[in-house]
């Protein structure tokens, strides 16, 4: 039994280190001067420098993209929480007609590609004057979080005990007092869950930001990375330094919310 | 303090069946009526539908004379007591008790009053700051009761308050119960599917069984006058025996023959069932022990339970494969099992009814 | 009791107060959905019947029905993309699905430092997927990459990846299998974990081996998480674009082009809206059907069972 233990104790490491190590070797790489780049690589790092990053920020004001993804993720998943909340609360907990259509619209508006969507967005962002704006990126970004915030929020919702609403009803509360001060109190763990990957997607996004977005100066951090071109070769020390500034901020919630984090992906069963 | 009336209420569940069928029953004011009955039975689909929790499909509901069929639950000035007492966990045991009344506009200095004077009352006075994580469940319970109290409703809805509580906490928790009601005379419809609740505390009991109303009397009478079969062997403990017995006329009077024994009824009348067969109950206290031979059938002893106060004996009369006959007997009599004796039926005590309605046969 | 403290009064019908309450809560959400969402697809697929060149504009924009649709089925380099897709999909799905399982097993018996490895577990999930595919593209540069010395050490003759064709896909599949592996694994865990443990043990009493009670417990039971993985991921892989783009930009040439990729380029590169608003909706068809047929397979009541 034991030996057996260690068997899958090996195998688990092993993938772990699988996960890890394309990481290590991405932020060792970025603390490793150019030169010394595609020399013979080790696993201990033989000297360590700041210039790629120095050069990001000093140089390529990296500082910009950085702002323009927390403004565009953080206003999205505000939006798409406080939204999704009211929405979710009524198909979770109201009675009326045309909640199973809503929730199947829901779900099957989060299957779009987004590719499919991207030529009439930008026509339509044009002719309003709002490509290269932060508008111009949360709205289409709503697309996604919506539908996502509503599934997420309106599974939890239903989990709630339902009989501390109906006590509130029976002891006078309207709706909306309910909703404020018996539903949210209680589903705050599920509120800050769906907050937090809502970000995360926001943050991640490529796909609209490479689209709507004209210049450096209202570029987000994936596609400032992605877009990273050096003057004659590709300055991979500095895009990897780049990389790793994309991902403090990730790494940073993961660590404080891993539970809450999977707790999320499993009650929906979230899109990958 | 207004009564509660249902019209002929009925509620279909989803696909199509009945949780509630047609029933009509008052609460007066100021009684405590039970509804009594097994789980599935409908009692809290009632409650609930008297709360504004559900809507009936067919039928009125009045309170204190008006019809509120249509209202929320917000506005029936109502207090429910929820099985789970629903505590809001975040909340205080003050704000528990405070929720209700803010909604009435009181002043700050008629709340805090009204929520001290409750909580005296129930003994929770100690635990006012505290959160109900914090409690037991013989406290939380008290909160649960407090929370309706204060709001001095038109009624209090009860759906099962002692259901979650360890035995001996629930007879003492009960007795306090009738003395509370006693002392403050509130209108109250109390759910449970325990028939000694129902005995102890109900000003009327009313019993259901698969949606529909079977009896609504006082508890005395529910006992001592079953309306039907169900009643009869839900009321009560242990439950009546009964039998299928023919009845035939001779010339001593009027007999019942089942394959078990033969009594003869004496100068006790049974009107004749027009199908020749009727059933026919004896509580088992009515059924008395004799040596054997001496009563109206014969037996053996199968199982002796010797509760402390009481003795009830299982005796295997009428052949293999009948059910035993429970005969309830004092405590200090001596015996013991695969002992045969004879049981004696009191024809004064017989509960006759109906072979196949079940209703009783007066 | 004194009625001092008087009710609230009571509206006409509540049921129909509450539906409009619903309503007020519902629709700031869905209109906004419908509008980001809803509308750009309707507006995708009319595009599609029309011929709108922005390169030349001279043209107009005449409706030509199914004429791009049409050309769609003739392209090549189409039916090139759907390839690439596809192939994309079966590898990366059956990969993830495999390192998944066994990451979840592996998880699933792990008693000390769960929450480590979780969040070490997390992190390749929680990054761009620009960030993947250029840590993945780094590894496999050549001639210096991390990934060509470790195979000139094991002393394989390494192609110049991002060169090749064939190659190519290497980089590709690792990245996405190592990006969403996580994810499969995290899903799959959830299903190990809501198995009643007394099945495994019965059966262990019973005599059944570990393979047995694998295969015959286990695997069972989580069929329905292995589906819902399954669907999601294929679904992802259908519409795959950052990681192609970012690592290969489709080539060498149009070599690792997947069907997003082609429509992006046909759209805002080659500025083809009417063909391009084709190809999408082709995409979207696609995505759409899968997920309808994948749902009344798996029964839908695997989704919407919770909700009423």
């Amino acid at each position: 039994m034991r030996r057996r233990a260690w068997g899958w104790t090996a195998v688990t490491a092993a993938l772990v280190a699988a996960l890890l190590g394309p990481l290590y070797w991405a932020v060792l790489s970025s603390l490793t001067p150019e030169p010394r780049l595609f020399a013979a690589p080790g696993l201990v790092p033989r000297a360590l420098v700041l210039t790629h990053y120095r050069a990001l920020f000093e140089d390529h004001d990296f500082w910009v993209p950085v702002a323009n993804s927390l403004i565009v993720a953080g206003t999205t998943t505000v939006v798409s929480v406080v939204l999704g909340a009211l929405c979710a609360y009524a198909t979770a907990r109201l009675r009326f007609r045309g909640k199973a259509p809503i929730l199947a619209f829901v779900l099957a508006v989060s299957m779009f590609p987004q590719i499919a969507i991207v030529s009439p967005l930008y026509m339509v962002l044009r002719a309003a004057g709002l490509l290269n704006t932060y508008p111009g990126l949360v709205l289409p970004y709503l697309s996604f979080a919506m539908p996502l915030t509503i599934w997420l929020l309106d599974g939890y919702f239903r989990q709630l005990p339902l009989d501390l609403e109906e006590a509130a009803l029976v002891d006078g509360a309207g709706r909306l007092r309910t909703l404020k001060e018996i539903v949210l109190p209680l589903a705050w763990p599920g509120l800050a869950t769906t907050a937090i990957l809502t970000f995360l997607y926001s943050w991640n996004e490529f796909l609209f930001a490479l689209s709507f977005t004209l210049g450096p100066e209202r570029y987000t951090v994936p596609v400032a990375i992605a877009l990273f071109r050096g003057q004659y070769q590709v300055p991979w020390g500095q895009i990897l330094a780049g990389a790793v500034v994309a991902t403090v901020p990730v790494a940073a919630v993961v660590m404080v919310a891993q539970r809450r984090i999977t707790a999320g992906l499993t009650s929906g069963a979230v899109k990958g | 303090m207004a009564a509660i009336e249902l019209r002929r209420v009925t509620k279909a569940f989803a696909n199509g069946g009945l949780a509630v069928e047609e029933v009509t029953l008052d609460v007066a004011d100021g009684e405590l009526l039970v509804i009594l009955g097994p789980s599935g039975s409908g009692k809290s689909t009632v409650l609930r539908l008297m709360a504004g929790l559900e809507e009936p499909t067919a039928g009125q509901i009045l309170i204190g004379g008006r019809d509120v069929t249509g209202d929320p639950p917000q506005s029936r000035d109502l207090a429910m007591v929820f099985q789970s007492y629903a505590l809001y966990p975040h909340k205080t045991v003050r704000e528990n008790l405070e929720f209700g009344l803010r909604m009435r506009r009181l002043d700050a200095a008629q709340v805090v009053a009204r929520v001290d004077r409750t909580a005296s009352l129930l003994g929770i006075d100690t635990l006012l700051d505290r959160k109900p994580a914090q409690l037991s469940g013989g406290q939380r319970q008290r909160v649960a009761l407090g929370r309706a109290l204060v709001r001095e409703p038109q009624a209090f809805l009860l759906d099962e308050p002692l259901s979650n509580l360890d035995p001996v906490l629930r007879v003492s928790t009960r007795a306090e119960l009738g003395l509370l009601h006693q002392r403050l005379r509130t209108t109250t419809v109390y759910v449970t599917h325990d028939q000694e609740e129902a005995m102890t505390l109900g000003t009327r009991i009313a019993v259901m069984r698969d949606g529909r109303l079977e009896q609504l009397a006082p508890p005395l009478e529910v006992f001592r006058r079953p309306a039907n079969v169900f009643v009869a062997r839900f009321v009560g403990s242990p439950a009546m025996n009964v039998w299928r017995c023919a009845w035939t006329q001779t010339a001593d009077g009027m007999r019942l023959v089942s394959p078990a024994f033969a009594l003869a009824a004496g100068t006790v009348a049974i009107p004749q069932p027009p199908s020749g067969q009727l059933d026919v109950g004896i509580r088992p206290h009515d059924v008395e022990l004799t040596p054997a031979g001496a009563g109206d059938v014969d037996g053996v002893v199968e199982v002796v339970e010797r509760l402390g106060s009481a003795t009830i004996v299982h005796v295997q009369a009428g052949g293999p494969g009948a059910e035993l006959v429970r005969a309830a007997i004092a405590a200090d009599v001596p015996i013991a099992a695969r002992e045969r004796v004879g049981l004696r039926l009191r024809p004064d005590r017989l509960h006759c009814f109906d072979d196949r309605t079940g209703q009783r046969l007066s | 009791m004194s009625p001092a403290s008087a009710p609230p009064p009571a509206p006409a019908s509540w049921r129909r107060h509450e539906a409009r309450l619903a309503w007020a809560f519902v629709l700031p959400a869905l209109g906004l959905v419908a509008t980001v969402a809803v509308f750009p697809i309707a507006w995708t697929v009319w595009e599609s019947l029309h011929l709108h060149d922005l390169r030349m504009p001279w043209l107009g924009r005449p409706f030509v029905g199914v004429a791009n649709y049409v050309e769609a089925a003739g392209d090549r380099r189409l039916w090139s993309a759907v390839g690439h897709t596809g192939l994309f999909a079966v590898l990366t799905v059956s990969l993830e699905l495999t390192g998944g399982l066994v990451l979840a097993l592996g998880l699933d018996r792990l008693r000390r430092a769960a929450g480590l490895v979780r969040t070490a577990v997390l992190l390749p999930w929680a990054l761009p997927t620009v960030v993947a595919a250029l840590i993945w593209r780094f590894i496999f540069e050549s001639p210096a990459g991390l990934a060509t010395a470790m195979a000139t050490r094991a002393g394989l003759e390494a192609p110049t990846w991002f060169a090749d064709a064939v190659a190519a896909w290497v980089p590709l599949v690792l990245a996405d299998v190592w990006k969403t592996t996580p994810f499969v694994a995290i899903l799959l865990l959830a299903g190990l974990q809501a198995i009643d443990p007394a099945l495994s043990e019965a059966a262990a009493v019973d005599g059944a081996g570990p393979w047995r009670r694998f295969t015959g417990i286990t695997l069972p039971l989580l069929r329905p998480a292995l589906l819902v993985a399954c669907l999601f991921r294929t679904l992802d892989a259908l519409r795959v674009f950052d990681l192609v783009y970012v690592m290969t930009g489709g080539g060498p040439g149009t070599a690792t082009e997947p069907i997003a990729l082609y429509t992006f380029s046909t759209l805002l590169q080659n500025l083809r809206f009417g063909f391009g608003a084709a190809l999408s909706v082709l995409v979207f068809v696609a995505a759409f059907g899968l997920a309808s047929l994948a749902i009344r397979v798996m029964g839908g009541d695997a989704f919407l069972e919770r909700r009423s």
